[in-house]
């Protein structure tokens, strides 16, 4: 029709053309739209709310590297090598607690990435359809709970069970086995890394899960019912057709929860036994995190290197949770640009 | 080529086909058995947790827990001061930190999608939403409480608050992103200002997402303990003042639960299962009202 109707005006009239040509740039209304102060200021409030997530990342790091810097100047990188932590003598070394740190969260990915993946196959596509919703928020809620209560149920009940029915076997078993013994040897009461490691992972299934979950469904029905019509078995479309195509947000779940390990604080605290000495790299040591060293020392520390050398630590934390992210998207980065090569 | 020696090489092929189908239902087989023990994995937690909570939670429970101040060790008390404490923190944090959430997502979904302040708004989003809740305790402590010189109310409301931020900037601009652009094109296209196109179309229509967002940030903070060890600490008395040191569900039950008498032990588990009865009750309260709209 557009293209008949000038045709037809044409040669009653050559100026009714640039006229038309007038009439399709937008008139009164396109200064209506974007004219009134309504519209700039709530580009301005939402710049502005931008700006401020910046602000406050900004504050955050240089209020902490402030407040750290008395022990930052004293130790310097060595801090991160010392193994000492000493209150009394003024002797500050973070190597237990990032070992601590780092060993409780990788025990938590260990468990719950395979168990968050069978969670999301099998909300996406085993469950029957009435099942879905009620399952899927269990599991949710999961991640509700406040992380104290973690805590308190890890430490008088959760424990005292880890210790009778799982660590002391697993002494008897490899008690003479070498370098695998060592893992299992120190005394098994149910407090120090393997039991954090365990409640961490109960604690961030639910984010992974849950992630994977949504992604899996946002993966296009067209995409799995052609898989589906090809023969493919469930397990194939889900690992060769939707984990494929939604690896990015998959890959964001698992450093969600990463994350989420890594800073978690209560839980942690409660169970991890806060014993400042890396004496064994056995997972029934009582050992100490960055973060329970935090909610221990801090309130009690006074103004001073002690409480410089705990902000070191929280500084530490932030870095390592930065360098967490930065490699996960890097990472997919990397991923996005094997797939433009494979197609 | 005879048809006998087509057919026996059919027949073979047919084998060997037979042989990877066995193997691929096989393989299909133990994966999905898999997923539905990890499934059985995830609940048996939930429930054992839950399970212990009520157990122990109800005993301690009583009026008294619900109008008495936190008690001395050994001596009779409640839990009031505590949880309103911690309503009022939590309330205030929600109030101050959602209307910043949503706009900073309203602008990464509908301002700047691809730009580099959008870009480096979203990294740095991303390393809030994951910098743990105790470094946030600890700049608040820095910035606010060493500067006055006393822990108070205000100080823990502000680490609330810049936890809800990220947490609501993320689901916001992930709803946003949702929606249709048709939806959008079509509002531009009767003449509505942008203003109105996102309040009314987009945000509105993505609104069960942003509001599940709000409501998960708020169970979030509710339960959080670390961020208000050093910032409103604690405080045995009823106070509404938000200038003081102010109490809270979750560092009174871990001040109690690490202590050696009964009574303080008690009122903890009273506690967990306050808060978790209600953390539970508002993520279930989110639901149901995000589907009934």
């Amino acid at each position: 029709m557009s293209t008949t109707l000038p045709a037809k005006e044409m040669p009653i009239n050559q100026s009714a053309l640039s006229s038309g040509r007038v009439m399709t740039k937008p008139p009164p209304i396109k200064a209506a739209r974007s004219g009134p102060m309504a519209d700039r200021i709530f580009g301005v409030l939402a710049k502005g709310a931008a700006l401020l997530t910046l602000a406050i990342l900004t504050a955050i790091l240089v209020s902490l590297t402030v407040s750290a810097w008395p022990a930052i100047s004293k130790y310097g990188l060595g801090f991160l090598t010392s193994t000492t932590w000493d209150p009394v003598k003024e002797e500050f070394g973070g190597l237990v607690m990032i070992y601590g740190t780092l060993m409780t969260s990788f025990i938590a990915l260990l468990i719950a990435v395979p168990v968050s993946f069978g969670i999301a196959l099998f909300l996406t596509e085993m469950s029957p359809a009435w099942l879905k919703r009620p399952l899927g928020t269990a599991i949710e809620l999961l991640a509700a709970v406040p992380s104290i209560v973690y805590g308190m149920w890890g430490l008088l009940v959760f424990s005292p069970v880890l210790s009778t029915y799982v660590q002391q076997p697993l002494q008897a078993l490899f008690s003479g086995v070498p370098y695998v013994g060592a893992l299992f040897s120190g005394p098994p009461v149910g407090i120090g890394i393997l039991s954090a490691g365990i409640i961490l992972a109960i604690m961030i299934i639910p984010f992974i899960a849950a992630v994977m979950r949504d992604v899996f469904e946002v993966t296009p029905p067209m995409l799995k019912e052609s898989a589906y019509a090809l023969g493919g078995t469930t397990w194939e479309v889900v690992s060769q057709v939707v984990l494929p195509y939604t690896k990015a947000g998959v890959i964001g779940g698992i450093m969600l929860g990463l994350g989420r390990a890594i800073g978690e604080t209560m839980a942690v605290t409660f169970v991890i036994g806060n014993f400042n000495q890396l004496d064994s790299l056995s997972l029934f040591q009582a050992a100490n995190s960055i973060t329970s060293a935090l909610a221990n020392e801090f309130a009690e520390a006074g103004e001073g290197l002690h409480q410089a050398a705990l902000m070191y630590l929280g500084l530490v934390l932030f870095f390592i949770t930065f360098v967490v992210l930065a490699l996960s998207k890097l990472l997919l980065a990397q991923l996005k640009k094997n797939e433009g090569a494979k197609t | 080529m005879t048809t006998g020696e087509t057919l026996l090489r059919a027949a073979a092929l047919d084998e060997v086909r037979q042989a990877k189908y066995s193997q691929r239902k096989l393989v299909n087989r133990v994966a999905l058995t898999l997923s539905l023990m990890a499934m059985a994995f995830g609940l048996f937690w939930l429930f054992w947790i839950l399970f212990e909570t009520v157990r122990l939670g109800v005993g301690g429970l009583s009026l008294a827990t619900l109008t008495q101040m936190t008690p001395p060790p050994n001596d009779e008390g409640g839990l009031a001061n505590a949880m309103y404490g911690s309503f009022l923190m939590v309330m205030l944090a929600t109030f101050v930190g959602t209307p910043i959430g949503i706009m900073a997502g309203i602008y990464l979904a509908e301002f700047d999608t691809k730009g580099w302040l959008a870009n480096v708004t979203r990294f740095v989003n991303d390393i809030l939403l994951s910098a743990p809740s105790i470094v946030i305790g600890l700049f608040v402590y820095a910035v606010v409480v060493s500067r006055f010189k006393s822990f108070s109310g205000w100080a823990g409301v502000m680490a609330f608050a810049l936890i809800v931020i990220p947490v609501v900037i993320r689901t916001t601009e992930n709803m946003l992103q949702l929606v249709p652009s048709g939806l959008r094109e079509a509002a531009y296209a009767l003449g509505a200002p942008k203003w109105k196109v996102i309040l009314s179309i987009t945000l509105k229509s993505a609104r069960a997402g942003v509001v599940t967002g709000v409501m998960l940030a708020i169970a979030r903070i509710a339960g959080e303990t670390a961020p208000l060890l050093f910032t409103a600490l604690s405080n045995q008395f009823w106070t509404s003042s938000l200038s003081e040191p102010m109490a809270s569900l979750p560092v009174t039950i871990f001040k109690f639960a690490m202590s050696p008498y009964e009574n303080w032990q008690k009122l903890a588990w009273a506690g967990v299962f306050l808060i978790t009865v209600t953390v539970l009750g508002l993520n279930i309260i989110a639901r149901v009202v995000t589907r009934a709209r």
